[in-house]
């Protein structure tokens, strides 16, 4: 024995510190910042630059920190699928363990100290946020229900609501109709793309609706959830938070929306392989650029009102 | 053997004890700057009303 009493074998695959960060899935996280950003500068009061700083981060600590329990449960799955058997954990790097012990310190830090900047009301709802993507999705109905894409959505809709609460100590209308934004967007973003990629969650045996109900019902689903989304966009435009810039934007995005998922709605399987998902592909595209465009239009109006610019 | 020499522990660890360095000193300067900030708008001072009604 040395006169260390420390383990000091080599370890193959060691954790760095990149593989903690990638425990908090920084791509998702892009998201979350960027609409919890829009959620605080389009609420009605001005927030000191620092605390607002403060704020986007633990809401995107708090994002990550669900993104790290979720990977801590769902390890079993994520090795089976050849997306994620390069995460931290199934690729022997990060023991399920730590990913657990990292997730849960890092959500009451993130829970507490948002709270501590802003208020309690944006602590509790981040809190609630972690719990409903942790416990609700993960644990509970992702394994079990086809709809887990729309209940997943909900997750990801609360930032700005939170971006909102911190600003504004308040739940409003605005906001609320913010969490439906993304809430009825993730649907139809999230089946164009089951549509056109070989899953292989079925693998790891998750219920996704175009397995359990069948491509045909998918497509329907799609234009189900595209016309309901352009009824909650078009009335967020109503709001204090709509001006021309968001009005316009969202009539055109919207209109554009509907347009695809209409065809996507009459096309079949055989038009679909014959031009290698080209409506499904450019719907996917589209439905990207419209959840960006949606929150930077809002940002655009709040940012013009603050200046005193009215078009 | 030196004293100095360092470990391979030392070594396989650097990146992720950097990592942890520079987060503890990001958390310090984040503490620091929301107490300037609070102190600065007088969110821990304590209503005169309040203090004379408690004494």
């Amino acid at each position: 024995m040395s006169d260390a009493s420390f383990d000091n074998r080599p370890i193959e695959n060691e954790a760095q510190f990149g593989d903690f960060f990638a425990l908090l899935k920084p791509r998702v996280m892009t998201l979350v910042v960027f609409t919890a950003f829009v959620g605080l500068l389009a609420a009605p009061v001005s927030v000191h630059p620092f605390v607002g700083f403060c704020a986007i981060l633990f809401i995107a600590l708090g994002g990550g920190a669900s993104g790290a329990l979720n990977m801590w449960y769902d390890a079993d799955i994520d090795a089976v699928m050849r997306r994620t058997a390069k995460r931290p954990i199934p690729a022997g790097r990060v023991t399920r363990d730590e990913a657990f012990a990292f997730g849960l310190t890092l959500s009451v830090f993130a829970v507490v100290f948002l709270g501590l900047a802003t208020n309690w009301l944006a602590g509790g709802l981040l809190a609630f946020t972690i719990f409903f993507y942790v416990v609700i999705y993960t644990m509970w109905l992702k394994r079990s229900t086809p709809q887990n894409i729309v209940i997943g959505g909900a997750a990801g809709a609360f930032p700005p609501m939170i971006g909102w609460a911190a600003a504004t100590g308040t739940i409003s209308t605005e906001s609320v109709l913010m969490f439906c934004l993304t809430f009825l967007w993730t649907p139809p973003h999230f089946w164009a793309l089951a549509l056109f990629m070989r899953s292989d969650y079925d693998d790891a045996k998750v219920p996704m609706l175009t397995v359990t109900h069948g491509r045909r019902s998918t497509r329907k689903h799609i234009l189900a959830y595209t016309v309901l989304l352009a009824v909650f966009a078009i009335a967020l435009g109503f709001t204090s938070i709509g001006g021309p810039v968001y009005l316009t934007t969202a009539v055109i995005l919207n209109a554009l929306f509907i347009k695809g998922a209409w065809d996507i709605t009459r096309r079949d399987e055989d038009m679909s392989e014959a031009d290698n998902f080209a409506v499904e592909r450019k719907f996917f595209k589209l439905s990207l650029l419209y959840l960006f465009a949606s929150f930077g239009a809002i940002l655009v109006d709040a940012v013009l009102t603050r200046m005193g610019v009215m078009l | 053997m030196s004293l100095s020499k360092q470990h391979e522990l030392h070594e396989r660890r650097k990146g992720r004890n950097i990592g942890l360095g520079l987060t503890l000193a990001a958390f310090m300067a984040l503490v620091f700057g929301l107490t300037i900030v609070k102190i600065g708008r007088g969110d821990f001072q304590v209503d005169p009303a309040e203090m004379s009604s408690g004494n």
